[in-house]
């Protein structure tokens, strides 16, 4: 077993408030191994962007981690000073966000922009990194780089600027790439497009990748394993095949369910009741225990832990087996 | 089941058989010219828009009609111009017979404007965040005189939230109050309010969460069921329009492609841009098919390419695709399909 790139052990987000703290993200872990590419998917408000912001250390004030450990290559980077942390974004793990017009600066054109952080991160020289921004532009699936090198961000279109962002995320070789909701914005052919160069990413150049959508399609095309999120914990999390054909967790269940798709016809869709519980309201026991259908009495005071269940990990009583011998 | 593709022109037949929308040559063209003076210093011509160009298809009575189409295929632009947002530039939309256009049908017109109601993407900002949602909800029974009394009105207000799954005491409170799930249904409830009959909904569950976006989908089915409501959903996701549509016409700048039976149109797609806009969709079926590489974006709307306006992301372009703009025949508006040079 190769050392995964990324660890995160028992993390905790809060955000301090007037009324209180509320806990965003509570008692999260996961691995991505080398290559890897995990998708963290849930509804709004399930925790998954901020778990991205918390590697790469992004969460404002008054927001906060709280407990837990982020380990990059089995270092600890959860705890270093802003300056160190701000080396290792761009450096060792890239990001590419949903709105690409928010990464690139509109009055730059996009070559200089990626020069500037190639050599802020390398010591090329300036014409070599030039070169490489073509190299990089060209891999992206740019055409005519040499000449696109020298356009401005509004000169192209939205998935030729996801692009650039994406060639800019690649700049400085990184180990990890965070992708929050990177195909949301763009129209489903371009959408494809973007998904296809992000897996070979991963299989050309051992690139992990962290992709944080709310698009189970995404996910089911992209990644190779997948974590479901509900109030800021994880609820299962298993190879993405398993979890999208056999889901085991009552929420993954419902969501699964939820979900139209192109092969099948469906007459209703499985619904579920309600809607997640706002941060300041969250029940106690299983946060998800007021929609179950499958709700028992322990559920409502005990939290439960992940517990495995053949190749996923599940948080949910269902699954403990003492319980499974008792009942 | 084989229903004609193209709308048929005569209204005038028996009510039972007529369909209930009938939308002909519809045309819509935006000037996107730069101010008179610039045009005149840097010798510019006008530019013209063309968002919707002839596009026809007719929705019978109690039956979903969806319009699918990546960003700028005016599938929006369809949705206002039927409900009269948008005056169009040419063409006509008919419903129940009465034209949305002809000043000579004015009268009648405004008799049927409360039977077409439009459902937007984002509840919210249709709403008034200042009024309690039984005075959204009562404005249009008001606005059209349908019931006297606050008492009456109260309780139409409470019968109406319990029709989309609210309870009668949500009234009292504002929007704010309610989850983006929860003010599409008081949004649902308002266009009932007028006893629409049919209702337009542009893209009314892209801002929703799925599992919520499910629990909107199934009230819209019920809905129908129970009231015999007619649709017009326009979406960009096609798992959803699958769901939805009885029947359903794939745009692409500003032109109807294929038009079918929502069955069909998933089980034997003929267009070569619906069966690229098919294999492109991420879908967890994860059903393992082989898919054609995607390639390309949708051009410039300002300025489209000549012919078929598909032709330069097709593989199956031909020199006749590059100069003569295909017409809908069988469904399709394709000279490659027409020539029978689509593999199958």
């Amino acid at each position: 077993m190769t050392e995964p790139v990324l660890s995160v052990r028992n993390l905790r987000v809060a955000f301090a408030g007037r009324r209180g703290t509320l806990t965003a993200i509570d008692d999260v872990s996961f691995d991505i191994a080398p290559g890897e590419i995990l998708g963290v998917v849930g509804e709004s408000g399930a925790g998954k962007s901020v778990t991205g912001s918390a590697v790469i250390g992004l969460i404002d004030p008054p927001g906060g981690i709280v407990g837990g450990q982020v380990l990059l290559k089995g270092e600890r980077i959860d705890n270093l000073s802003p300056e160190a942390m701000r080396r290792i974004r761009g450096r060792r793990i890239g990001m590419i966000f949903q709105d690409p017009l928010t990464s690139l600066n509109p009055l730059y054109r996009v070559g200089r922009q990626i020069v500037e952080t190639i050599r802020t991160h390398t010591d090329l020289s300036e014409k070599a990194a030039r070169q490489r921004a073509i190299d990089l532009l060209a891999e992206v699936g740019i055409p005519a780089p040499e000449r696109r090198i020298d356009g401005y961000p509004h000169e192209f279109s939205g998935g030729m600027r996801q692009r650039v962002v994406i060639a800019l995320a690649l700049a400085a070789e990184p180990e990890l790439i965070i992708a929050d909701e990177p195909t949301t914005a763009l129209d489903v052919s371009v959408q494809a497009q973007i998904i296809a160069l992000l897996k070979r990413l991963g299989s050309e150049r051992g690139t992990a990748v962290m992709l944080v959508t709310h698009d189970m399609g995404v996910i089911a095309e992209a990644a190779d394993r997948v974590a479901v999120m509900y109030s800021g914990r994880i609820a299962e999390i298993g190879p993405v095949r398993d979890v999208v054909q056999n889901p085991l967790h009552p929420y993954a269940k419902g969501l699964m369910g939820a979900i139209p798709t192109l092969a099948q016809d469906t007459d209703r869709l499985a619904q579920i009741p309600g809607s997640m519980p706002r941060l300041s309201n969250i029940p106690p026991g299983c946060a998800f225990n007021p929609r179950c259908p499958s709700v028992f009495g322990r559920c409502r005071v005990e939290r439960p832990d992940p517990i495995p269940v053949g190749a996923h990990r599940v948080a949910c009583h269902l699954y403990d087996r003492s319980e499974a011998s008792a009942a | 089941m084989n229903a004609p593709v193209m709308p048929l022109p005569q209204p005038d037949t028996r009510p039972g058989d007529a369909p209930y929308v009938v939308i002909e040559g519809l045309r819509r063209t935006f000037d996107v010219s730069r101010p008179w003076l610039n045009r005149v210093i840097e010798r510019q011509p006008r530019q013209i828009l063309r968002a919707v160009d002839g596009v026809s298809f007719a929705i019978r009575r109690g039956q979903t009609f969806a319009l699918v189409g990546e960003s700028g295929s005016g599938k929006s632009t369809v949705a206002r111009m039927v409900v009269g947002l948008l005056p169009p530039s040419a063409g006509d939309v008919r419903i129940t017979g009465v034209s949305m256009t002809d000043p000579r049908e004015a009268a009648a017109r405004r008799r049927l404007r409360r039977r077409i109601q439009m459902i937007f993407q984002d509840p919210y900002a249709s709403m008034n965040p200042r009024w309690r949602v039984r005075n959204i909800i009562a404005e249009p029974i008001r606005a059209f005189n349908l019931l006297q009394g606050d008492v009456a009105i109260g309780r139409r207000v409470g019968e109406l939230l319990g029709l989309v799954g609210l309870h009668p005491d949500d009234g009292v409170k504002y929007p704010h109050e309610f989850s983006g799930g929860q003010r599409q249904r008081i949004a649902i409830a308002r266009a009932l309010a007028s006893e629409a009959e049919f209702l337009v909904g542009d893209e009314p569950t892209s801002a929703l969460d799925v599992s919520v976006q499910a629990q909107i989908l199934n009230l819209m089915r019920d809905l129908q069921d129970r009231l015999g409501l007619t649709y017009l959903f326009i979406s960009h996701n096609l798992a959803v329009v699958r769901h939805m549509a009885n029947r359903i016409g794939v745009m692409y700048l500003g032109r109807v492609v294929e038009i079918a039976d929502g069955r069909e149109l998933f089980r034997a797609p003929k267009h070569p841009y619906t069966r690229m806009l098919l294999d492109s969709v991420p879908d967890i079926g994860l059903t393992g098919r082989k898919r054609i590489p995607v390639s390309g974006e949708i051009p410039n709307p300002i300025d489209p390419p000549t012919g078929c306006a598909f032709n330069p992301r097709c593989p199956f372009a031909n020199e006749r695709c590059r100069t003569e703009v295909p017409t809908l025949v069988e469904g399709v508006a394709c000279h490659a399909f027409q020539e029978r040079r689509l593999p199958a």
